[in-house]
């Protein structure tokens, strides 16, 4: 680990100020301080953000909750209004990691933690030096992207948290010298393209200080289902989240499969007009896979995923 | 001496303050086991990957390699060292020597910390991912063997004492 | 008052609960500096360049040692199969694999000694490499013949041609690691002229020994101490870089330095198991009885030092056949050494062999269990020896009588529950047994107690607890009043923790020089060493045995499987502490279940490197997937080995593979031949 200033912010304007050239945020730091070690994060200074007034989780204006940045996991994936409401989010916060991590990793670090690609993590790619190249195409990919990879990377996002996020339409909101901001969790991760290396669309400097579940999105009947190489603190080889809502819509997203937790739009859209056909609805969802040598299995499995969870969903 | 690279920390471990300089870069594990002589918490992988170096941090169970001593400020830090207090050894502790829940003992002091951190977690009524219905109006989850092998999970054991340490903790629980 | 045979908890378990046991990482040491090591990112190749200038004045730097610099060490220095070329470390500037320490960094702390390794510049120039395993690769030569050595015994071909029924199959294990929690350390220091050092290893006097005749110093110039030891499974059975490399820095900078290797090193740099290609053919009578096996095996090894992945061992005894014939193939490649893991070659063997006698019970349609029965050998198949003791029937019989094997329909892909196909399935297995030389020493203290003094180590076997009562009842006293010393190399020489002979051997070495106290009247001191009276061993067929019953539920859609229940029966002769005995054999259970399920180093097929390094990726069983075991033994007594016992430490290891996949079978209709039995190989 190269050395670095430390530094503990005394509220957000004082982090946003301390953010420019090399420095990064540090919360729970189970994903910095982890690449740190291996040399794939570099900073030269640390803006501690970790005890600033972010943490706890509130009722929305129109109902949905408001869960601050520096929330930890645990105290999301524990919170009543959570398990009430979006039992599918705690469940999925509930699959990552260990009990451990989840008491320290943030719901803001837990958004933007960087992939669990082996070779970003131990050597050159594309996310670290852009133009040196992608590995994991000729080389093991066994758990890597089925839908929205290019040719630059085939990496998956790691989070089963963003999962469940996405299933539920969630909004990050975010602070910059600028002034506040908000992105859908839709928009929030940029297509790979030939970047990628920039992943989010979170402003430079910008701090994410909560994320926001809307009321019409609450669906006390979803569920979150994580397949992994074994029973429990592992990656996901394909996850699901799904749910019904409200209003009686169906909102799935996989996790695993791409670069980003990935909405599964074809399949809900599918769905309204074909209601029940699960199986139908997932394979449209997936006809726009795109597996490599490796991982052809994760395109059944995906499949399998969405007709299983969809059935159990069924009131 | 002014190093923007040092910092100046206080630490409570095991009821006992300490004023430390650690290079910023220094993990919590390291400074406990380095700085303070703590050597209890184990350096397994370094990456938050096995658990041997779990800690209590403000009485929730925390990996200490991932977490830096210089962001741990001011906090309290309960090591295996710090649980015994008076000196007896707690019903969980004589629970691992009677069902033998540790062989070469090296995941011994973060499988302990972590089951402290874990029957509070529990007690505070939170689920887990094997928690059948996560929804508080359903029934409070009742700790049973699949119960504690899910929550224990972040603690890996080579030697492959999992049933005996399962059984300690749920003769704890049961003990009561 | 017998202590040996008595479920007594550890010794040292109020410190390992407590954090006051001490591992080779965290004994305190005036004025230590910290050595980082840097390794090999290619496969194959030269080190044109280390630019140790690039380094040398980061906050901390003691300095860099690497091929120009470092001290040269004796070429001779090796161990059971020979002088090792992995223990040559910076002597030159070839690079035989990805993962070969190129230098070490050595600095006032840790983190400046890790931040300077990293930042050390390396350029290497690459040369072709070929990390690719495959049976008929054009290297692949036959395989050492220290032991399991090729046999033909009577006419395979013909037999099988005579045989109702032929199963042929191959079947494939990748390579696994030993991943032991505790990473591989080690702090040495120079005292005078006299090398000192705290090592995480198997046996601290084989080490001294190895150590000793690579820096060309005599045996009393080393001394090697070890104290708590965080497991072993083989890995620590060689001298390791830690230990070199730690060396070298306190002999160059002149302080005690402390090498301890990162996780991502211990998979790199220290050893694995190499990976397995094996072809078996089995005929039989229409009856079940077996009529030839024929069990060839591959295995990759590194020219660097020889190694034997011993996969046709069991296929020698564990059966009656007409016609046995086995071949081993070695495969040099541009890889890690591999070095005895858990079970060596028997874990990977019994899951061929085993899965092959299930694939032969489903084609005769004869229930496995009862196949084996049919097919007990009354002497050793290939040498014609009697067994020492032979209760494989035992385990069998009683194994199926507790897991309710009776009721077994044998017929695949009949059970379901909910969404999960449910099977069961078993195998039978053996692991070589005896004992090797060691040394003891006792010594009747004027308080009473006699100091037991023998070169043991306890890697989290019950050594300690285990060595207590073997000593009391030999001395006839209370284990309160036995004092041991072990895991330090001036306590003379001692086979190490490894073979399933550690505790035999120290065992015997123990009992003897009780014997001759008890000659002295309890009175003064006697040092005694087993050589010789070892060499008065019958020669028989002795083994350890077992057989494993498992329960599985694989889900089809999603290709999970799970273990719901494990249940062994082991023969290990006489158990000195059944709560130790026990835990040991489910520990070994669980690493046959992982093997199954989890374990798979990977490699990328464009550079050759190990990508998945570290505990992330590569997986071990945890907590969640290990359901409650059942382990049991039967009653026994080993002829010719003082207490009667046998090994137990790999035994509980080997089988289980095979009867969890024989299980997945019984539950999904599909044979599973390629470890690890991954999600992708399930899903339907």
């Amino acid at each position: 680990m190269k050395e670095f200033a430390y530094q503990r912010a005394t509220d957000v304007r004082d982090a946003l100020a301390a953010c420019s050239g090399g420095a990064r945020y540090l919360a729970g730091g189970t994903n910095l301080v982890d690449l740190m070690k291996e040399g794939a994060e570099a900073p030269t200074r640390l803006i501690d953000v970790r005890r600033l007034p972010l943490d706890g989780i509130s009722e929305a204006a129109d109902g949905g909750l408001v869960i601050g940045a520096m929330t930890t996991n645990s105290d999301l994936a524990a919170h009543l209004e959570v398990r009430r409401r979006y039992p599918a989010l705690s469940q999925a916060v509930l699959a990552g990691a260990s009990g451990q991590l989840r008491n320290m990793a943030t719901v803001g670090g837990n958004l933007l933690q960087r992939t669990r690609c082996a070779y970003f993590a131990t050597q050159k790619c594309n996310k670290r030096v852009p133009g040196s190249g992608c590995p994991a195409i000729a080389g093991v990919h066994h758990n890597h992207a089925i839908l929205g990879w290019t040719p630059s990377c085939v990496a998956t996002h790691a989070s089963d948290m963003a999962v469940a996020m996405a299933a539920f339409d969630a909004v990050v909101r975010y602070e910059t010298l600028n002034g506040p901001g908000e992105i859908p969790l839709a928009e929030f991760y940029l297509p790979v393209g030939d970047t990628p290396h920039l992943e989010t669309a979170l402003p430079p400097g910008g701090l994410i200080t909560a994320v926001i579940l809307p009321e019409r999105a609450a669906s006390p009947r979803s569920r979150y289902r994580k397949v992994r190489e074994r029973a429990s603190y592992a990656f996901a080889t394909v996850s699901i989240a799904a749910g019904l809502d409200l209003e009686g819509s169906v909102r799935i997203a996989l996790g695993g499969v791409a670069s980003r937790p990935w909405r599964c739009r074809t399949a809900e859209a599918f769905l309204v007009d074909h209601p029940g056909c699960f199986r139908a609805a997932a394979e449209a969802e997936l006809s726009a896979a795109e597996p490599l040598s490796g991982n052809g299995y994760k395109v059944p499995l995906a499949r399998n995923l969405i007709e299983i969870v969809l059935k159990e969903l069924q009131p | 001496m002014t190093n923007h690279h040092h910092s100046e920390i206080s630490l409570h471990v095991n009821g006992m303050a300490h004023r430390l300089d650690v290079d910023n870069r220094t993990t919590l594990l390291d400074a406990l086991r380095e700085d303070i002589g703590h050597t209890g918490p184990k350096k397994g992988c370094d990456h938050g990957q096995c658990g041997a170096c779990t800690v209590l941090l403000d009485g929730r169970r925390i990996v200490s390699c991932l977490t830096l001593a210089v962001a741990a400020e001011g906090a309290d830090v309960t090591t295996v060292e710090g649980l015994t207090g008076d000196g007896e050894l707690l019903p969980l502790q004589r629970a691992f020597i009677r069902f033998d829940g540790f062989q070469c003992g090296y995941c011994t002091s973060g499988q302990l910390c972590s089951a402290i951190g874990m029957l509070a977690e529990h007690a505070a009524g939170w689920p887990s991912a094997v928690t059948t219905d996560v929804t508080p109006d359903g029934p409070a989850p009742v700790l049973d063997a699949a119960e504690v092998r899910e929550r224990m999970s972040g603690n890996l054991c080579r030697c492959g004492a999992y049933p005996s340490i399962v059984r300690a903790v749920l003769e704890t629980e049961a003990g009561r | 008052m017998k202590a040996v045979g008595v479920a007594q908890p550890r010794i040292e378990g109020p410190a390992k609960v407590t954090g006051a046991a001490r591992y080779a990482a965290d004994i305190p040491i005036e004025g230590l500096a910290f050595g980082a090591v840097v390794l090999a990112t290619v496969s194959r190749g030269r080190i044109r360049e280390i630019d140790v200038g690039a380094v040398c004045d980061l906050p901390g730097v003691l300095g860099v040692i690497h091929h120009r610099n470092a001290p040269r060490l004796n070429p001779k220095a090796g161990g059971f199969f020979g002088p090792d070329g992995q223990l040559q470390l910076l002597q030159d500037e070839v690079i035989p694999f990805a993962g070969r320490p190129v230098a070490l960094v050595v600095a006032e702390t840790f983190e400046q000694a890790q931040a300077a390794a990293h930042a050390l510049p390396v350029t290497y120039d690459e040369e072709p490499h070929d990390t690719g395993f495959t049976a008929d690769h054009p290297a692949g030569r036959p395989a050492s013949t220290i032991f399991d050595g090729p046999v033909d015994v009577a006419d395979v071909e013909a037999e099988l041609a005579a045989s109702s029924v032929v199963v042929e199959e191959r079947y494939r294990t990748p390579e696994e690691h030993h991943s032991a929690m505790e990473p591989h350390s080690a702090t040495a220091w120079w005292d005078g002229e006299r090398l000192e050092a705290i090592d995480s290893n198997q046996g601290p006097f084989v080490i001294a020994a190895t150590l000793a005749t690579l820096f060309s110093l005599s045996l009393e110039k080393v001394r090697i101490r070890t104290e708590h030891v965080g497991g072993g499974f083989g890995s620590k059975g060689l001298c390791g870089p830690q230990l070199i490399l730690a060396a070298m820095g306190a002999q160059r900078f002149g302080r005690p330095v402390r090498v301890t290797l990162t996780r991502t090193q211990v998979f790199l740099t220290t050893a694995m198991r190499p990976a397995t290609d094996q072809r078996i053919r089995i005929g039989a009578d229409a009856d079940g009885r077996l009529r030839a096996i024929w069990h060839e095996s591959a295995f990759e090894i590194s020219p660097l030092v020889e190694y034997i992945e011993g996969c046709t061992e069991l296929t020698k005894t564990l059966y009656a056949a007409r016609a046995i014939r086995t071949r081993l193939t070695a495969v040099p490649l541009d890889i890690l050494p591999p070095y005895s893991m858990r079970g060596p070659g028997a874990a990977p063997g019994s899951f061929a062999l085993e899965s092959a006698m299930d694939e032969l019970a489903e084609r005769l349609g004869i229930d496995p269990l009862e196949l084996r029965l049919r097919n007990e050998p009354a002497t050793g198949p290939v040498s014609g020896l009697p067994f020492s003791s032979r209760n494989l029937v035992e385990c069998l019989r009683e194994g199926a009588r507790r897991f309710g094997w009776g009721t077994r329909d044998h017929r695949p892909r009949l059970r379901r529950e909910g969404s999960v196909l449910v099977g069961t399935g078993l195998a039978a297995t053996s692991f070589s047994a005896g004992a090797f030389p060691s040394s003891a020493t006792i010594t009747a203290e004027a308080d009473a107690t006699f100091t037991v003094a023998i070169g043991a180590t306890d890697l989290g076997t019950g050594a300690r607890t285990a060595l207590t009562a073997i000593a009391a009842d030999a001395l006839e006293v209370a284990t309160e009043r036995i004092r041991l010393r072990i895991s330090d190399s001036d306590l003379g020489p001692a086979w190490s923790a490894g073979g399933s002979r550690g505790t035999t051997s120290w065992a015997w070495a123990i009992t003897e020089a009780a014997e001759k106290l008890r000659g002295q009247e309890w009175r003064g001191t006697v040092t005694i060493d087993t050589t010789q009276s070892l060499g008065g061993l019958a020669d028989r067929e002795r083994h350890a045995y077992s057989a494993v019953f498992a329960e599985v539920t694989a889900d089809p859609a999603t290709g999970e499987v799970r273990v719901r229940r494990l249940l062994g029966m082991f023969a290990v002769g006489r158990v000195v502490n059944p709560l130790l005995a026990r835990s040991q054999v489910i520990g070994g259970m669980i690493g046959g279940l992982s093997m199954a399920l989890h374990e798979e180093g990977m490699r990328d097929p464009v550079t050759g490197r190990h990508v998945n390094a570290d505990f992330a990726g590569y997986h071990i069983a945890a907590h969640a997937d290990v359901p409650d075991i059942e382990a049991d033994f039967v009653p026994g007594h080993e002829p010719g080995i003082p207490g009667g016992m046998k090994g137990a430490g790999e035994i509980g290891n080997v089988g289980t593979a095979a009867a969890i996949v024989n299980a997945v079978w019984h539950a999904t209709g599909v044979r599973q031949r390629s470890l690890p039995i991954r999600l992708d190989r399930v899903l339907e």
